[in-house]
């Protein structure tokens, strides 16, 4: 029986926890949740020796132990909690060697609640060109600890600090520093004094340690850094500079993933039909093809754009980019009622709402907070993308038009343009019309320019994308199942005897010309089909019928099942493999003979799709981030009736 | 004076401030009465400020940055 270590890990942000995480971890690890709250838990395994096993526990970067947001409550309930299920054997806080002064104030901390602590110095690797030295002997004699050069970028100093993890019970328990608990207990000092004045203490004493242990010739530490800011947070250039990256990014995200989505429908399609011809037929064999694997489809069809949104987007991250466009942008979005730290939830947005909203936590200001929750949504975001691409290849005519540009990339450049235009435009609006009183804080670190580790950026695409289609992923295959069976069952007699019906009215037809008859007769007195006709009025001024009805009300479960509904919806009973696209080309009304998806019709679905808030896990991240029904549901029907009235006025004026 | 009032390049010594003003945060990476503030940059529309406080580089409003007072050296 080997035995289980639990290890905590825990730094400030940008000190290479992370890095440090994935090496010991590798692939032997699992994001999960924290009960009640949606702060992501990231768990591993990492075998310490034949005998003893850890499981890492990486909490959230923080500052600090105050427990002033929800990342470092998780922090402080972890560690103070002995019946906690994640309450650590030892903990490990990993600092950043340029900055030792700051990242101790959280070790004295952590060391004080009377865990086995440990200290982690990371990035090693520059200390000689950076000028510093570091008396190890000594500082630990000071801090009453272990402490390890590391380097996760090197890969040095990894199995010594797994050594001293298996000598965990030789640490010195004895708080380091000052436990003055009378200053707690003074009654005169609201709780933010006391912190202050605690803080205080803990860096006179982190002063007095580092005093003759520490050196860094601060010169030689900053040259890169300042060029590149430079330029990069020039007055011109950053803006300049930001805009083209982000520019570049939109367009190699199209072009990239066009191919393998290509290949991943018509694989898809191919697949589906070898089911139908090769599987004994019956009940299941077209629950299958008609049902499953067409689902599965409609979800593996992201994973090209997901992956390389979150790819772009980590770089940016990694690289100490983002901080410097938080600082170029927060005058400028701060006159529409958001904060520079929006940039970050609004570029996200683009991959998916959820994260981003998440990612608005950073910003300090409430009211900045809550309309940059409420206006995120517009952003477009991946589940837009497969409508978008779909619609767009039906309704807008191919070649150049703009620039060299193609029709297709303009159309699609332009949504989301609108989509962020949009986004700003309400916060705006929102801005002048809420009444919250907040102070203004905003505080952000401009960390060191780094090269991007390609491990932790690996990690962080396979985890959002895991994330992203297993939580999408399980309702789109559980509505296309579901879509399935309320296509294939109907209630009375047009349904059961659509056969015999059809086939009375329409003697004079082929076999084959019969068969779709019959298959579309089905259809439309399904289950679904007769839902999809009694909503048919109040959607028929928007130029859709009652197919695209359908596919309307299941996308507000997620936008992308729009998708995957019309490939349920136009493959029950069709015979032949031809892909969704095809099938939707050649869908007319049966009464005038037009083609359904035709130019009106669809500026007026991609219009809809841009605005509307159809996305329960948006609704509900927004509940939880908000606490409260309030915002969630105001925003969902303004969101939703401001999407009506465009797709309606659209279309009537295209039309 | 008030770290508002720097220029870029400036250094100078925080002296003190109403610790409920100023951001937690501010404190916790330390912007603490006795240690060092530089003004490394300020935005193009000249807010926020781009700073060096005891080392740490961050970013701070300028109405921040407003309540604290400072020694010029």
């Amino acid at each position: 029986m080997s035995k289980l270590l639990k290890v905590a890990l825990l730094g400030n942000p940008n000190t290479g926890k992370t890095s440090l995480f994935n090496t010991l971890t590798g692939l032997n690890q699992k994001v999960g949740n924290y009960p009640g709250i949606t702060v992501d838990k990231k768990t591993g395994k990492c075998k310490l020796s034949d005998s003893i096993t850890a499981e890492i526990i990486d909490l959230p970067g923080t500052y600090s132990l105050n427990a002033s947001s929800e990342d470092e409550n998780i922090a402080v309930k972890v560690l103070s909690d002995k019946e906690n299920d994640n309450y650590p054997d030892i903990v490990v806080v990993i600092a950043d060697v340029e900055n030792l002064k700051r990242n101790l104030l959280l070790f004295t901390q952590v060391k004080d609640l009377g865990l086995p602590t440990v200290l982690a110095i990371n990035m090693q690797d520059i200390m000689v060109s950076k000028g510093i030295s570091i008396d190890i002997d000594a500082l630990e004699i000071e801090l009453n600890t272990k402490i390890t050069l590391i380097s996760t970028k090197r890969n040095i100093g990894v199995s010594s600090l797994k050594e001293v993890l298996l000598a965990y019970e030789s640490i010195p328990l004895k708080p380091c520093c000052i436990t003055d608990t009378s200053v707690l207990k003074d009654s005169s000092l609201n709780k933010k004094q006391q912190q202050h004045k605690d803080t205080v203490k803990r860096y006179q004493f982190i002063k007095k340690a580092l005093e003759n242990n520490y050196k860094i010739e601060v010169h030689r530490a900053k040259g890169f850094r300042a060029k590149l800011d430079k330029v990069l947070t020039h007055k011109v250039f950053g803006y300049l500079i930001f805009f083209t990256i982000l520019f570049n990014i939109f367009q190699a995200l199209f072009t990239w993933s066009e191919y393998p989505m290509e290949l991943i429908d018509s694989s898809f399609a191919f697949l589906s039909d070898w089911t139908k011809g090769n599987l004994p037929s019956g009940g299941f064999t077209r629950l299958l093809s008609e049902g499953i694997i067409p689902g599965i489809g409609g979800i593996v069809i992201f994973i090209p754009q997901i992956a390389f949104l979150f790819l772009f987007l980590s770089i940016l991250e990694e690289t100490g980019y983002m901080s410097r466009v938080v600082f170029l942008m927060d005058k400028i979005m701060r006159k529409f009622g958001l904060s520079g730290k929006s940039v970050v939830p609004l570029i996200s947005g683009t991959a998916c709402a959820i994260p981003a909203i998440m990612a608005a936590r950073n910003i300090e200001n409430w009211k900045e907070r809550l309309i940059t929750i409420l206006v995120t949504p517009f952003t477009t975001c991946a589940a837009r993308l497969p409508v978008y691409a779909i619609i767009i290849s039906l309704v807008i005519p191919k070649g150049n038009s703009f620039l060299g540009m193609n029709n297709h990339a303009l159309v699609l450049m332009s949504l989301y343009v609108l989509g962020f235009a949009t986004a700003i435009l309400s916060a705006y609006l929102l801005n002048k019309t809420l009444k919250i009183k907040s102070k203004s804080y905003f505080v952000i670190e401009m960390p060191n320019y780094k090269m991007p580790l390609f491990k932790n950026v690996f990690y962080n695409v396979l985890d959002k994308t895991k994330a992203f289609v297993f939580g999408a992923g399980k309702i789109i295959l559980a509505v296309s199942i579901l879509l399935w069976v309320l296509a294939s069952y109907g209630p009375g007699k047009d349904f059961n005897e659509a056969e015999y019906i059809v086939k009375a009215e329409y003697a004079h037809l082929d076999e084959d010309a019969l068969d779709t008859k019959i298959a579309s007769y089905k259809l439309e007195h399904s289950y679904i089909g007769t839902f999809g006709k009694f909503i048919e009025p109040s959607i028929k001024p928007l130029g859709y019928d009652w197919k695209v009805g359908i596919a309307l009300i299941t996308s507000f479960a997620a936008r992308e099942v729009f998708v995957g509904t019309l490939a349920t919806i136009y493959s029950v009973g069709s015979e032949d493999e031809a892909t969704l696209m095809e099938k939707m080309k050649k869908e007319v009304h049966l009464d005038t003979m037009k083609p359904v998806f035709d130019f009106p019709t669809g500026i007026s679905l991609l219009l809809f799709y841009a605005f509307a808030m159809q996305c329960m896990s948006t609704v509900a991240i927004v509940k939880k981030e908000t606490n409260g029904w309030k915002w969630p549901l105001i925003q969902m029907f303004g969101m939703t009736i401001f999407a009506y009235i465009i797709a309606l006025a659209s279309y009537q004026i295209l039309h | 004076m008030t770290i508002a009032d720097l220029i870029e390049g400036d250094k100078a010594i925080i002296t003190s401030f109403i610790v409920d003003e100023i951001p937690l945060k501010l404190i916790e990476m330390g912007c603490i009465a006795g240690n060092s503030v530089e003004l490394v940059q300020s935005a193009p529309l000249k807010d926020p400020l781009y700073l060096n406080i005891n080392e740490t580089f961050l970013a701070i409003r300028k109405e921040t940055a407003s309540q604290i007072l400072v020694e010029k050296i």
